[in-house]
């Protein structure tokens, strides 16, 4: 794998990550960050779409009239998402049915516009494909981050295996309710924004302004 | 035959002569401009063509898995009403050896023929052909049409009788409930109540799926002793010591809307609009 490539694929993951530095597809992480199991299939669906969606739309992007560039684009998103739910609906009808409407709402998750439009319509298609995986394991990271504290701490339980005993089953921990409404993933995903920016100190943004400092003794009154 | 194998030749001829033209109008195309009006149409209509094409073949290709998917869920729905779903159960089997569904009219409580298996209630009821409209004086549940034939669902234990299945729907806060009640064989008391699909507030109206909840119906009364229906949610929880304890369940915490539409939905569908005259003749039956 040469430098380029690996650049594309693995910045995304903590260093330009979908969520946690651009704050895009917030609304999907929120609602279907409840269970391992949606999470999981929703982080698989959202990363083919973004692979394929913008491989389609790289390889189109020389012949496509910058009048009906975001038509385009979002035709080929919504084709791609349509598939995605019919698949899921055949093959996993159970977790299909706990997303509900999050799947077809791919179709907006800014992430996928996002980079069809910043880096497929300028990049060669099998390049924007393992960019559109870049970002889509991005988004899965955080997902699976959300989703794993908020699962073991909302039921006890991680893909339905007991991790935590809960005390209406006899065991000791009584389980945090708010972790399984999705304001719990607003605490969730801040809290991993600051350890990102933490780590990385480079993420924190500068402030848009600047407070003034008073120098001493300049204009002062009596 | 070579008169055949003429044709054929004839009809691949063709067939490559007209792929020739595509050819020609599509690079001619290609070399326009982008912004060009000819090419944007070109384009626009090209790509609709193809997203078309893949989208109702994944539709097309995958509607018999989905319908299966589809029919198995209303299965467990019903297994689990029954009290008979547990972890590792095998659905279709445990419906063939265990469920009986049948055909019911509504109006008349009697047994009807007809193709069991085929029969959608749910789509009756929005089909004129099949379906009654509900004048609003009597429609409590807020549902504006039932379909004239019910799919009853009978649970057998061996030749008894053990419980009946019925199909029962309603409008909540945001949404029409659809469920099942199950009766015990003397259909008064009930077994379990599954509101399988509804778009009730999560959390709040949303728990009458909550197990919890669903637990606190097993062995309540229908009727009261005028044969009445008396089975309501009320505020808050139910008085163990009140004399009509049994026709009382919990309401929802939060969601008074979506507990007057359950409420009601059973007021509807247990009186005489809905299955008494049917569950007066089981019981005549013995």
């Amino acid at each position: 794998m040469d430098k380029e490539t690996k650049k594309v694929l693995f910045e995304p993951l903590v260093d330009n990550n979908p969520i946690t530095l651009q704050v895009l597809g917030v609304c999907s992480a929120l609602a279907v960050t409840s269970q391992m199991s949606t999470s999981l299939i929703m982080a698989l669906a959202l990363t083919s779409v973004t692979a394929c969606s913008s491989a389609a739309i790289s390889a189109v992007r020389q012949h496509t009239p910058s009048s009906i560039r975001i038509i385009v684009q979002m035709i080929i998103i919504a084709s791609l998402v349509i598939v995605v739910d019919q698949l899921l609906k055949a093959f996993a009808f159970d977790v299909s049915k706990k997303l509900s409407v999050f799947v077809g709402l791919i179709i907006t998750n800014c992430i996928v516009m996002g980079r069809a439009e910043a880096y497929a319509m300028k990049n060669p298609p099998l390049q924007s494909f393992i960019d559109g995986i870049g970002n889509g394991a991005g988004y899965s990271l955080i997902l699976i981050l959300v989703a794993l504290v908020r699962e073991t701490l909302g039921s006890g339980k991680l893909l339905g295996i007991e991790i935590l005993p809960l005390v209406k089953d006899g065991g000791w921990y009584v389980p945090n309710g708010l972790m399984l409404l999705p304001p719990s993933a607003f605490f969730v995903i801040g809290l991993i924004i600051w350890a990102f920016r933490t780590w990385k100190p480079k993420q924190v943004e500068h402030n848009e302004f600047k407070i003034m400092a008073i120098a001493h003794g300049e204009g002062g009154h009596h | 035959m070579p008169n055949s194998e003429n044709k054929t030749n004839n009809f691949n001829e063709q067939l490559s002569n007209y792929y020739q033209q595509f050819r020609v109008y599509a690079d001619r195309i290609l070399a326009l401009s982008n912004d060009s009006l000819e090419k944007t149409v070109n384009v626009a209509l090209a790509l609709c063509l193809v997203c078309a094409v893949l989208v109702s073949i994944a539709t097309v290709a995958l509607r018999p898995l989905q319908a299966h998917n589809k029919a198995l869920d209303m299965k467990k729905n019903i297994l689990d009403v029954a009290g008979l779903l547990d972890e590792g159960t095998d659905i279709d089997q445990a419906f063939k050896e265990r469920i009986e569904a049948k055909l019911v009219d509504i109006t008349t409580g009697e047994y009807v023929d007809g193709n069991v298996d085929e029969y959608d209630q749910r789509k009756a009821a929005k089909d004129p052909a099949q379906n009654e409209v509900i004048p609003p004086e009597k429609d409590i549940a807020s549902i504006r049409t039932k379909a004239k034939v019910a799919k009853v669902f009978l649970v057998k234990n061996g030749d008894k009788l053990q419980s009946i299945i019925l199909p029962i729907n309603g409008y909540g806060l945001w949404s029409t409930m659809y469920g099942f009640l199950a009766l015990e064989a003397d259909g008064q008391t009930v077994q379990s109540i599954n509101l399988y699909d509804q778009g009730e507030t999560p959390g709040l109206g949303g728990e009458v799926v909550n197990p919890n909840w669903r637990a606190l119906w097993k062995g309540k009364k229908v009727y009261g002793d005028s044969g009445e229906v008396a089975l309501t949610l009320v505020k808050g929880t139910v008085d163990n010591s009140r004399p009509d304890a049994a026709t009382k369940v919990d309401g929802l915490a939060g969601a008074t809307l979506t507990s007057r539409g359950v409420s009601n939905l059973i007021l509807y569908w247990m009186g005489p609009e809905g299955f008494a005259p049917y569950l007066n003749k089981i019981k005549a039956n013995g």
